[in-house]
């Protein structure tokens, strides 16, 4: 589906490249070993390197380095054995050293690539052009004080991955489709959580828009992006935007701009514009970033098994659809949920009950696949029931409800319940001679031809015997009975 | 290359560095009489030359992932000149 | 000798060392003289910009317990001075400078904390040049330091060089046994130079700069300053070692620099560098150098001439290279989470009040000529290329080391200057690293060594290069040059003399 948008004075196309700032998973910081974790007291999550004190030196944590070799792998990525940390030099309230310890020239990770799936079930790649480890920068706090702003340095120093696309993306919904996939890659290697509401991803997006056959023109930096929604909106506003400054006679600037999200509206960030100039050299304080080939050869071996090979797989082993493959991996946990389900189950049953009833759940109770009412194996030993014949699939429905409720085995709701199929032929011959007896009229009606009243003596059977008669059973005796 | 008053303005700006106005003369001269004296390197063939990034004698070293620091608020915050509860401030910053 | 005779603080400090451990005097006493010397002669000199005495006491009082105790470190007891560059934890540390003048560290340096491990008592900080940029303590924002020597017949204040010119000047006037030095393009070599002692500045990578505020960090090293070639030994063998926590620290064991002082010099192969030969170098500088190169020989060296062809370029690559990093090394000076602030209406009027009223002329100077060399459009004309230009200076030495197993030249291209000869350009100032700062481009250790006096009566050194971690050797050869050299002179200002005056009144 092709993205225009139609000017006054032609069809525009837009250009979009996103640079992502993931935040990596780790204990401690990138070059220090203050804690990593999100929240805390004000300035406790801070070490005097973090706080950028004289003398201070930083030595980088190998965990952050393996996470960002894993991250370039997962994205079928070049790795690079040797790089290098810049420094990005600027001054800000919330960057200690007034510097950022970054990778400008020698990134540790190089070209890659994402495969990305629309709405309408097309693919497209999506170019990585680089992946490269940076500090995070501390926090101003704008709203709490008339005249000041206050300063957290709790993130200060916390390791970043900026992970930079190539200009291929060309519609909104392309970038959302990024986005998201980026965001399940990184959560299945487990390199970043990918939360965007506490900010440990984010996005800068570069948009320019062009008419066909032209190259690219000016584009512009919308900065700190925080949710997948905002990318989608903030293209097309900063697009149009564009187009009319272009159709008015006008050229758009290379500036840096701010996304608001209730007006629905980029703005430029000029004082931030001012004279940049972040003079990068190589860090004095540190060495070159030398990687050992064994132990990305070892990284490597270790990487789980990701969305794209994964959703491969369950198509050919589970028999699962194109469509219901892309909502079992969407994560990890769902995927390994299903699977523990599945495995050796009737697929077809288990894919049904994962995808209805227990999704239904989920949402039904506003739980998580993490911390479900009902595990895989109690789900596994329902489906079990059903197709051992210990009960029928009317019934697992109701026990499945009662799981929800109460987290009991199936099977001792089962049996608490008196809910085990009723198999004793004699015992459904009994109820269908009563209900046949009852019912004498109907039966009449249905020798004379009225097939349809077959349904009508198989609910008033089931009834009679509570609904646990064994449904194939009642179905071969009532035709029997019926036809004497 | 000559060093003028705009660019002295202009790297002053960059290191945040307040200058005024009548010293930019100065220090343009200044600037120029330093850098007038390197250009001696322009003589110097590095063609085929690597940069020398640091002297090349310790050997690569990571850290291990543990927290080993932090949790020292109060030293942290110790020589602020300027603080409120846990935090440091500056003049409010508009965005 | 008692610690309160008057030649007490004359000894060197391996012979106060060695009476604190044969208990022939306290800590407590050597301390107390030590302490009395700095407070008679320190208004004058202002070698030390703080004066720590009730904890060097508590320190001597430790390092008694602990030489009774038969646990005395290699420093057990011996009084020393501190740079101002390297934190101590609760103990003002300024860089000398206005921007620093109340921070309190809540941190020890790793070079200060291993000679408080060896027992060594700290009398104070010692003054320099602001953030160590300078060439004659000039620049402190605590004011100038006095060179303890005077000219014969004048009494004009000279400058004791730069930038650790507190430690030469204190150590060269007796008020310690030997202080701690850094050295960024010779700050260590050149006061020693200019105060008549010995300083060597160590293998870039043989003592942490982990907690010493950073100047140029790839060039910055720490090192001792003392009277004897022996005294740098025993305090270097304290100060250096590996350090996790400065990523560019070098792991490898710390060699007995003492036991190697009295190694023979047979068969070494002394090299001679052309190109230190400077055009209008005193006279005297020629002479003392051509007796260096008499005493090597007769001690029994191979003397050859060498040629390191990019040493003129050093001096040049070395002001591109260290401003670029101070320039970033500096921008945490920001008057928000330490240090001086002048208050601004917005966060740029703070940090450029701050920065203006903060940092001196030439620190200003210095983040200016950085801050341009690394600008947009100049990077590859400056920086880049003064990379590549240290990469040749670094390989003339690699080169000439194949053949020799170290370099003799003169320290400095002149003695002491006074104060107020100071040259107005910023240029001719520099020119007095010129033979210092190729070996700190290269990372290579070297060592100055008091050789003798010019016709004023001034004391002039020698330079010895070695080879990357060959310490031992230049301890060996300027042992052997101390030893030929038999420097009695003493400077005009000396505790000792303040001890006699003291006792006499």
């Amino acid at each position: 589906m092709t993205y225009r948008i139609e000017g006054r004075t032609g069809t525009w196309e837009i250009v979009v490249g996103l640079e992502v700032h993931a935040q990596v998973i780790s204990q401690a910081k990138l070059f220090s070993g203050a804690s990593a974790t999100y929240g805390g007291a004000p300035n406790t999550h801070v070490s005097f390197i973090d706080a950028g004190f004289p003398g201070m030196l930083p030595v980088v944590n190998r965990e952050c380095v393996a996470q960002a070799v894993r991250t370039g792998l997962g994205l079928a990525a070049h790795i690079n054995v040797v790089s290098r940390f810049d420094r990005k030099n600027y001054f800000y309230a919330d960057l200690p050293q007034g510097y950022q310890i970054s990778q400008f020239e020698h990134p540790i990770v190089g070209s890659g690539v994402i495969e990305i799936e629309l709405a309408d079930g097309a693919t497209r790649e999506i170019g990585i052009t680089r992946l490269h480890l940076e500090q995070d920068a501390g926090k101003s706090m704008h709203d709490q004080d008339p005249t000041r702003s206050f300063i957290d340095l709790n993130r200060s120093g916390v390791a970043l991955m900026e992970i930079v696309s190539e200009p291929d993306i060309r519609s909104p919904e392309e970038a959302g489709a990024y986005v998201r996939k980026l965001r399940q890659i990184l959560r299945y290697l487990g390199t970043c959580d990918g939360n965007m509401e506490e900010g440990s991803m984010r996005a800068d997006v570069n948009v320019s828009v062009r008419q066909a056959g032209e190259a690219f023109r000016t584009r512009c930096e919308i900065k700190n992006v925080n949710s997948i929604r905002y990318v989608m909106q903030a293209i097309e506003a900063e697009a149009q935007r564009q187009v009319e400054v272009w159709e008015s006679g006008g050229t758009v600037d290379q500036e840096t701009r701010l996304f608001d999200p209730g007006r629905g509206e980029t703005r430029s960030l000029r004082s931030k514009e001012d004279a940049h100039d972040y003079r990068y050299f190589p860090d004095p304080d540190l060495l070159p970033l030398v990687l050992d080939e064994g132990w990305v050869a070892g990284l490597k071996a270790s990487l789980p098994e990701l969305p794209d090979a994964k959703r491969a797989r369950l198509e050919a082993d589970y028999g699962v659809t194109r469509y219901e493959s892309g909502v079992l991996t969407a994560e990890q946990a769902i995927a390994d949920f299903y699977e523990t389900v599945a495995r050796g189950l009737d697929t077809r049953l288990a894919t049904n009950w994962v995808l209805g009833d227990f999704f239904a759940a989920l949402n039904r109770t506003g739980r998580s696949i993490e911390d479900s009412p009902v595990s895989a194996a109690s789900l596994r030993a329902l489906l079990g029931l059903i197709t051992d014949s210990t009960i029928n699939g009317k019934i697992a429905k109701d026990v499945f409800e009662e799981m929800v409720d109460t987290g009991d085995e199936p099977m001792a709701i089962v049996e608490r319940r008196g809910l085990k199929q009723v198999t004793d032929t004699g015992a459904i011959d009994a109820a269908i001679a009563r209900v046949l007896a009852d019912n004498a009229d109907k039966v009449a009606e249905y020798k004379s031809g009225k097939d349809k009243l077959f349904g009508f003596f198989v609910g008033q059977t089931m009834k009679a015997m509570a609904g646990k008669g064994n449904p194939a059973l009642v179905n071969e005796a009532l035709k029997k009975q019926l036809a004497d | 290359m000559s060093l003028d008053t705009a660019t002295v303005r202009r790297i002053a700006r960059l290191a945040r560095i307040g200058i005024e106005e009548n010293e930019t003369e100065g220090l343009a001269r200044e600037l120029n009489g330093i850098f007038g004296w390197i250009e001696q390197l322009d003589e110097v063939d590095v063609s085929g030359v690597a940069p020398m990034i640091g002297t090349g004698l310790a050997t690569p070293r990571m850290r291990e992932d543990v927290v080993t620091d932090g949790d020292r608020r109060d030293d942290v915050l110790s020589n602020a000149p300027d603080r409120v509860d846990a935090f440091f401030t500056v003049p409010k910053v508009v965005e | 000798m008692a610690a309160d005779t008057p030649n007490a603080l004359d000894m060197s400090l391996v012979e106060a060392r060695d009476g604190l451990v044969r208990k022939a005097f306290s800590s407590v006493e050597l301390t107390t003289a030590a302490l009395a010397a700095v407070e008679a002669l320190n208004p004058r000199l202002n070698a030390y910009i703080t004066v720590t005495g009730d904890q060097a006491l508590a320190q001597a009082a430790q390092a008694d317990a602990a030489i009774a105790a038969g646990e005395a470190g290699p420093m057990a007891g011996v009084p020393v001075g501190i740079k101002d560059l390297f934190c101590t934890k609760g103990v003002r540390t300024t860089a000398a400078s206005n921007i620093l003048r109340d921070f309190v560290p809540p941190y020890e340096s790793t070079v200060t904390a291993n000679l408080r491990r060896d027992g060594a008592v700290f009398l104070g900080k010692t003054n320099l040049d602001e953030f160590a940029m300078g060439s004659g303590n000039l620049t402190s924002a605590f004011g100038p330091v006095e060179n303890p020597w005077k000219r014969a017949g004048s009494d004009a204040a000279l400058v004791p060089g730069g930038s650790s010119g507190g430690s030469a000047a204190a150590v060269a006037a007796g008020l310690g046994f030997g202080a701690t030095g850094t050295d960024t393009g010779g700050s260590i070599r050149q006061p020693a130079s200019y105060c008549g002692i010995t300083g060597i500045k160590p293998t870039y990578g043989r003592c942490s700069r982990f907690g010493t505020i950073a100047f140029a960090s790839s060039l910055d090293q720490a090192g001792p300053m003392a009277r004897t070639v022996a005294d740098c030994a025993v305090m270097l063998g304290s100060m250096a070692g590996f350090d996790a926590q400065d990523s560019t620290s070098v792991d490898r064991p710390v060699p007995d620099y003492l036991a190697a002082c009295g190694r023979s010099l047979k068969g070494l192969r002394i090299g001679i560098p052309r190109e230190y030969h400077a055009p209008g170098m005193p006279a005297e500088i020629e002479a003392i150098w051509q007796q260096g190169i008499a005493w090597l020989r007769d001690a029994g060296c191979e003397i050859v001439d060498v040629s390191l062809p990019h040493t003129k370029y050093g001096l040049a690559t070395y002001y591109i290279i260290a401003p670029a990093e101070c320039s970033s090394n500096l921008a945490r000076y920001d008057g928000v989470r330490f240090g001086a602030r002048v208050a601004g209406g917005t966060l740029d009027e703070l940090y450029e009040n701050t920065r203006r009223a903060g940092f001196g002329d030439e620190t200003r100077r210095r983040i200016m000529m950085g801050t341009y060399v690394l600008s947009a459009g100049y990077y590859d004309a400056y920086y880049l290329k003064a990379q590549k230009v240290r990469s040749l200076i670094q390989r003339d030495f690699t080169d000439v080391f194949a053949d020799v197993d170290v370099l003799l030249t003169p320290t400095a291209p002149s003695a002491a200057f006074a104060q107020d000869e100071k040259p107005s350009d910023p240029v001719q100032m520099y020119l007095n690293d010129i033979f210092t700062v190729p070996a700190s481009m290269a990372g290579v250790p070297a060592m100055s060594v008091p050789a003798g006096v010019d016709a004023q009566g001034l004391p002039l050194g020698l330079q010895l290069i070695g080879r990357f971690f060959d310490e031992e050797t230049l301890f060996a050869v300027g042992s052997a040059l101390e030893r030929a050299a038999a420097f009695t002179h003493r400077p005009a200002l000396r505790a000792s003399d303040v001890a006699r005056a003291g006792i006499a009144s």
